[in-house]
C-alpha cells in the first residue's frame, strides 16, 4: 500500500514519458487524476493509522544487507498527517498548472509535470520512511528536483538561487548523512549496524561524545532544511526566484522535511543528548519566530514577506520540539507540544501553499508581487481578496483556522517547560499580524491601482479562446486555493480529527525522550 | 599448472582475443577493421562469462596471484570497461586522426582500429593482473602491464596534442616505474622474499615504510592520485574522449584492489600506513576539486574529477584492516565509479564536437534523452541518490566512521558538497535554452551506451541488495 502510494507518481510520470508532449491536455489531465488518487490514497492511510499508537501497512524488506540498509516503511501518526498535507498541496498545484501559460513549449509543460510528479513521489516517500538512508535517499532528491524546479522556470536570478539552495541544503544533507552514520555505526554493540530507525529505537541509545556528536550533524542538517536562525539564508532568494508552483512544494513539503526529522529521527534516537540540548533548540526557536517576523515586517515583495513567515512559523516548531526535552515539565505537557508542533507542520504547509499560489497569481497577472504596486484590488479581483485574506488570517492564527489551532496547542503545551521563551515567542504573534494585517490594507483596500499589465481590456478572440479580462482568480485557481483553504478550515473547527491521530505518536516521543 | 591456468583462465581469454584481433588486423585492409572491435568485444564478454562461472583455485602459481571476490570483481569490471571502451571506439573508426584526437579526416594508413583494440585489451590484462597481484614482481609486471599499452594508446592520433599526452604519460610511468621497482628491491633485500605473506616479518620498520611509500607511489601513479596524478589532465584533454575513458577507468580498477591487498599485508604496528592513505585520500579529492574548479574544457574537468574520485576510492583502503565494511565499500564504489565514469565519457564521446561548457547550451532541447543521461551521470558522480555511486560513497563513509576515522568521512563529505559546483557548471548550461544550432550531429553507439549505463546506474543504485 504505501510502496504504492510513493510510487504511483513515478508510475504516472513513466508512463507520460511516452506520451506525445504535444497532448498537454493529456499530461496535465493525468496529473490531475493522480494527485486526486494520491489524497484519496493518503485518506486510506491515514484512516489505518492506529489510534494506539504504532505502523500501519509496515514494509521491510533488506536493501543492503551488508551494510545494515533496509526498505522500510511504515505510517503512524505524524506520517499520516504529513502525507496527507503533501497529496493535497500537489492536487492544488496539479489544479493550478492547468492554467499554464498555453504559449509554453509543451515539451516544457511535460517537463515540468515529469519534476513535479517525482517531487510528489519523494515528499510521500519522505515521511513514510522508516529507514535513515531511504530517508535520505527522498530527502536529497527532493533538493535535487527541486534545483530543477527553480533553475528551469523560476524568475530573477534563478540559476543563482538555484545554485545556493541546492549547494546550501546538500551541504545540510551530506552533515545529516554523517550524523546517521554516527548512529547507525553507535549502535554497533548492540549487534550490527542498522540503519533502521525502530530497531535503533528499541536500543540503548548512542549517547557520550558521540551522541552529542550525532546531534550536532543531524541537527544541523535539519536546521539548514527547516531552516532555524542564522541558517536559513537560502530561503528568502529560493521562495522569490521560484515558480509560484515550486515555492508552494518548496514550503508545504520540503521544509517539514527538516522539522519532522526532529520528531522522527532526532529526538527517539538521541534522547540523551537531545534532553541536554533542549534549551539550544528552544532558544534558535524564539530568534527564529522573532527574526523571521521582524525581517518579514521589512519586506516590499509579497513572495519574499512569506518566505519570512515560514521562518516564523517553523520556529515555533522548533520551539515546542525543545520544549518536549524538557524532562521537568511533565508527559502531558510535552505530548501537547508535539501534537501541536506536528499540526503546525500541517496548517503551514496548507496555508503557505495557498499564499505562495496567491502570490504566483499577482506575478503571472501583473509581472510583479512587489506589495506596493497593487493597492485597491478587491474590487477588480474579489475571489482574489476573499482567499488571500482568508488565508492570511489562517496564517496568523485567527481561531477557527488551522493556524490558531497548531499555535495555541503548541505553545500551551510548552508553557510550563519555557515559561519566558513562550511569552517572547508569543510576541512573533504580533509581529506576524500586523505584517499581514498592513499587507492586506495596502493591497486589497485603499485607490485602484494594478501594473499595467494587470489592466487588461477585453481581447479579442483568438480560436475558440478568448483571453479572459479580468485578472481576479480563474474557476481551477479558485479550486486549488479553496481546496487548501477549506483543509485549513476544517482543521481550525474540528481539531480532533488531526490532534487524535497525532497524540499517540507524540505520547510515544515524549516517552522515548525520557529514557 | 594446468590448475593455475584455468585460475588464470579470465585473463588468458582476454589476451587471446588481443593476440587474435593483431593476427585478423593484420590482414583487414586499414581503415576497415571493425572486425578486431568485433573479437575484443566478444572476449570481454567471455571473459566477464568465464570470471563468474569458472572457478579455480583460491591461487595460482605457488601463491603469487589470488582469486578472492575482489579479483572476480575487477576482472568483470575491467573487462566490462574493454568491452563498453570497443563499442565507443566503434563511432570514431575508420579515419585514423579521427580516432583519437581531431577532427581532420585524412585518411589513414595506419591500422589504428587494430592498435586501439588490441592496445585496450592488453591494458585490461594487466589490470586485472593488477588486481589478483599477491607478489612484488607479479605486482611491478603488471603495472608495467597496464600502464604502457596506455601511453601507446594516447599517442595513437599522432597529433601534436596526442603525442604531449603520450610522452607525458609514458615518461611519468616510466619514472613512477622504476619508484616502484626501487620499493620492491628493497623490500626483497628486506625479507628475502618477494610475496605479501613475508611482508609481516620485515624490519627494520623505517626502512619498510620507506620502501612501501615508493611501491605505493608506482601503484599512485596507475590509479592517478595526488601526488602522481599530473598526468591525467593532459592525457585525458589531448586525447579523443574514448581514450579518455579508457585512461581513468581500466588500470584504476586493478591499481586500487593492488594498493588494498599490498596494504592490508603490512600490520599496522610496523607502519602506520592508515594514516598515510587517508592523508593521500585527502589530497586526492581536495586537489583533484579544487583545480576542476576553473575547468572550461569539459575533458580537464572530467579529469580532475577523476582524480578527486580516486581520493573518494582511497578511503576504504585507509581502513582497510580496522572494519569487515572496508572490502564491500571498497569493490561497491569500484564498480558504481566504472559504470559513472564510463557513462559520462559516453556522453561526451557523443558529441566529440562539443568539449567545452559553453558548447552545452541547449543540449536538453536538442537531445534530451542524452541531456538526462548526462544529468544522471554528474549527479551520480556526486553521490546523489538513488545513483550507485551514492551507494558507494554511503558505503565508503560508513567504513570510515566504524574504522574510526570519522574525520576523513568529514573531509570526503565536504569535498562532496564542493565538487557538486563544478559539476553543476556543467548541467546548467545543458538544461538553459541556447541559442539555434544548425547541426549536432550525435554518435549513435556513445548515445546508446550513454543511456545504457546512466540507466545501470541508477538500476544498481536501487538493487544493490544483489551486491552486498
Amino acid at each position: 500500500m504505501l510502496t504504492a502510494l510513493w510510487l504511483a507518481p513515478l508510475a504516472v510520470a513513466a508512463v507520460l514519458v511516452a506520451v506525445p508532449a504535444a497532448r498537454r491536455e493529456v499530461v496535465l489531465g493525468a496529473w490531475v487524476v493522480l494527485a486526486v488518487a494520491e489524497v484519496g490514497g493518503a485518506g486510506v492511510v491515514w484512516a489505518a493509522v492506529p489510534r494506539g499508537g504504532g505502523f500501519a501497512f509496515e514494509v521491510a524488506a533488506p536493501w543492503i544487507p551488508a551494510f545494515g540498509v533496509g526498505y522500510h516503511l511504515g505510517a503512524d501518526g505524524f506520517s499520516a498527517p504529513l502525507v496527507a498535507m503533501t497529496a493535497v498541496v500537489f492536487l492544488a498545484v496539479a489544479l493550478s498548472a492547468l492554467r499554464r501559460p498555453p504559449d509554453e513549449d509543451a515539451a516544457r509543460t511535460r517537463a515540468f509535470v515529469l519534476l513535479f510528479l517525482a517531487l510528489e513521489a519523494v515528499g510521500i516517500g519522505v515521511f513514510l520512511a522508516l529507514d535513515l538512508v531511504l530517508f535520505f535517499v527522498f530527502f536529497d532528491l527532493s533538493i535535487v528536483l527541486m534545483y530543477f524546479v527553480i533553475a528551469g522556470w523560476g524568475s530573477g536570478g534563478r540559476v543563482r538561487s538555484a545554485l545556493q539552495f541546492f549547494l546550501y541544503t546538500f551541504l545540510g544533507s551530506l552533515v545529516m548523512l554523517l550524523g546517521f552514520l554516527v548512529l547507525a555505526v553507535g549502535g554497533r554493540t548492540s549487534g550490527g549496524i542498522t540503519f533502521d530507525i525502530p530497531t535503533l529505537a528499541a536500543r540503548a541509545p548512542v549517547t557520550g561524545p558521540a551522541g552529542v556528536l550525532a546531534l550536532v550533524a543531524i541537527g544541523v542538517g535539519l536546521a539548514i532544511k527547516t531552516p532555524v536562525w542564522p541558517v536559513h539564508t537560502w530561503l528568502p532568494p529560493a521562495h522569490t526566484d521560484a515558480p509560484a508552483a515550486g515555492s508552494a512544494v518548496l514550503a508545504a513539503v520540503l521544509l517539514k522535511m527538516g522539522t519532522y526529522g526532529f520528531v522522527r529521527i532526532a529526538m527517539p534516537l538521541l534522547p540523551g543528548p537531545w534532553r541536554s540540548a533542549a534549551i539550544v533548540f528552544v532558544v534558535l526557536g524564539v530568534v527564529s519566530v522573532l527574526w523571521g517576523a521582524l525581517v518579514a515586517l521589512a519586506q516590499r515583495d509579497l513572495k519574499r514577506m512569506i518566505a519570512y513567515t515560514s521562518i516564523t512559523h517553523l520556529g515555533y516548531v522548533v520551539l515546542a520540539v525543545g520544549a518536549a526535552g524538557v524532562v521537568a515539565a511533565g508527559p502531558e505537557a510535552r505530548t501537547l507540544a508535539v501534537t501541536g508542533a506536528t499540526v503546525q507542520m500541517v496548517s503551514h504547509g496548507l496555508v503557505t501553499a495557498a499564499l505562495f499560489l496567491l502570490a504566483g497569481v499577482l506575478r503571472e497577472r501583473g509581472g510583479t508581487s512587489e506589495i506596493a504596486a497593487w493597492s485597491g484590488i478587491a474590487g477588480p479581483m474579489p475571489r482574489f481578496s476573499w482567499t488571500f485574506a482568508l488565508a492570511a488570517f489562517a496564517s496568523l492564527g485567527l481561531p477557527g483556522l488551522s493556524g490558531f489551532v497548531g499555535e495555541f496547542s503548541l505553545l500551551a503545551g510548552s508553557l510550563p517547560a519555557v515559561p519566558v521563551a513562550v511569552v517572547v515567542a508569543a510576541l512573533g504573534l504580533a509581529v506576524t499580524a500586523a505584517l499581514f494585517l498592513r499587507a492586506l490594507q495596502s493591497m486589497l483596500l485603499g485607490d485602484r491601482h494594478l501594473p499595467a499589465a494587470a489592466e487588461r481590456a477585453p481581447a479579442p478572440r483568438i480560436g475558440r479562446f478568448r483571453a479572459p479580462s479580468s485578472p481576479d482568480l480563474r474557476v481551477v485557481e479558485t479550486t486549488a486555493v479553496g481546496l487548501l483553504l477549506a483543509c485549513s478550515v476544517a482543521v481550525g473547527v474540528a481539531p480532533a480529527v488531526l490532534t487524535t491521530t497525532i497524540a499517540p505518536a507524540a505520547a510515544q516521543v515524549v516517552s522515548l525522550v525520557s529514557r | 599448472m594446468t590448475a593455475d591456468v584455468v585460475t588464470l583462465l579470465p585473463e588468458v581469454v582476454l589476451a587471446l582475443g588481443a593476440v587474435l584481433g593483431l593476427l585478423v588486423g593484420s590482414f583487414l585492409p586499414p581503415g576497415r577493421e571493425a572486425p578486431v572491435r568485433g573479437i575484443g568485444i566478444a572476449a570481454s564478454v567471455a571473459t566477464i562469462v568465464v570470471a563468474l562461472v569458472v572457478h579455480g583455485g583460491p591461487s595460482a602459481f605457488g601463491g603469487t596471484y589470488t582469486v578472492d571476490v575482489a579479483t572476480t570483481t575487477v576482472r568483470v569490471l575491467v573487462a566490462g570497461a574493454v568491452g563498453v571502451s570497443l563499442v565507443l571506439a566503434g563511432d570514431v573508426s575508420g579515419v585514423a586522426s579521427q580516432t583519437l584526437g581531431v577532427r581532420k579526416a585524412t585518411p589513414s594508413t595506419g591500422r589504428t582500429d587494430t592498435a586501439f583494440a588490441v592496445l585496450v585489451q592488453l591494458s585490461g590484462v594487466g589490470a586485472m593482473v593488477l588486481g589478483g597481484a599477491s607478489d612484488l614482481l607479479l605486482l611491478a609486471a603488471a603495472v608495467l602491464l597496464a600502464g604502457l599499452p596506455l601511453a601507446a594508446l594516447a599517442g595513437l592520433a599522432r597529433d601534436g596534442r596526442a603525442t604531449e599526452a603520450a610522452l607525458k604519460y609514458f615518461l611519468t610511468s616510466a619514472l613512477f616505474g622504476l619508484v616502484l621497482l626501487t620499493g620492491v628491491t628493497v623490500l626483497l633485500g628486506l625479507t628475502g622474499a618477494t610475496s605479501y605473506a613475508a611482508l609481516g616479518r620485515a624490519t627494520p620498520p623505517v626502512v619498510v615504510a620507506v620502501a612501501l611509500l615508493l611501491v605505493l607511489a608506482g601503484l599512485l601513479m596507475t590509479i592517478g592520485g595526488v601526488p602522481a596524478h599530473f598526468w591525467v589532465p593532459d592525457a585525458v584533454d589531448g586525447t579523443h574522449p574514448v581514450t579518455g575513458a579508457v585512461l581513468t577507468t581500466t588500470a584504476k580498477l586493478g591499481g586500487l584492489v593492488a594498493a588494498w591487498r599490498l596494504l592490508a599485508a603490512v600490520p599496522t604496528t610496523a607502519v602506520p600506513w592508515p594514516l598515510l592513505v587517508a592523508v593521500l585520500a585527502t589530497a586526492s579529492m581536495t586537489l583533484g576539486n579544487l583545480a576542476a574548479f576553473a575547468q572550461t574544457s569539459l575533458r580537464r574537468l572530467l579529469a580532475y574529477s577523476t582524480v578527486s574520485q580516486v581520493g573518494y576510492l582511497l578511503v576504504p583502503v585507509a581502513v582497510a584492516t580496522r572494519t569487515p565494511l572496508a572490502l564491500p565499500a571498497l569493490l561497491g564504489y569500484l564498480a558504481a565509479y566504472a559504470v559513472t565514469n564510463l557513462a559520462v565519457f559516453a556522453v561526451l564521446a557523443a558529441r566529440p564536437h562539443a568539449l567545452e561548457v559553453a558548447d552545452q547550451r541547449g543540449l536538453a532541447r536538442r537531445h534530451p534523452v542524452l541531456a538526462v543521461a548526462l544529468a544522471v551521470g554528474l549527479l551520480g558522480l556526486v553521490g546523489t541518490p538513488p545513483t550507485v555511486v551514492f551507494a558507494g560513497k554511503l558505503a565508503g563513509f560508513t567504513a570510515a566512521v566504524d574504522g574510526g576515522m570519522s574525520w576523513l568521512a568529514v573531509v570526503a563529505v565536504l569535498n562532496s558538497v564542493a565538487s557538486l559546483v563544478y559539476y553543476l557548471r556543467w548541467i546548467a548550461p545543458v538544461f538553459s535554452p541556447g541559442d539555434p544550432v544548425l547541426r549536432d550531429p550525435v554518435a549513435p553507439r556513445a548515445r546508446a551506451v550513454a543511456v545504457v549505463l546512466a540507466v545501470v546506474s541508477v538500476a544498481g543504485g536501487l538493487l544493490v541488495a544483489f551486491a552486498g
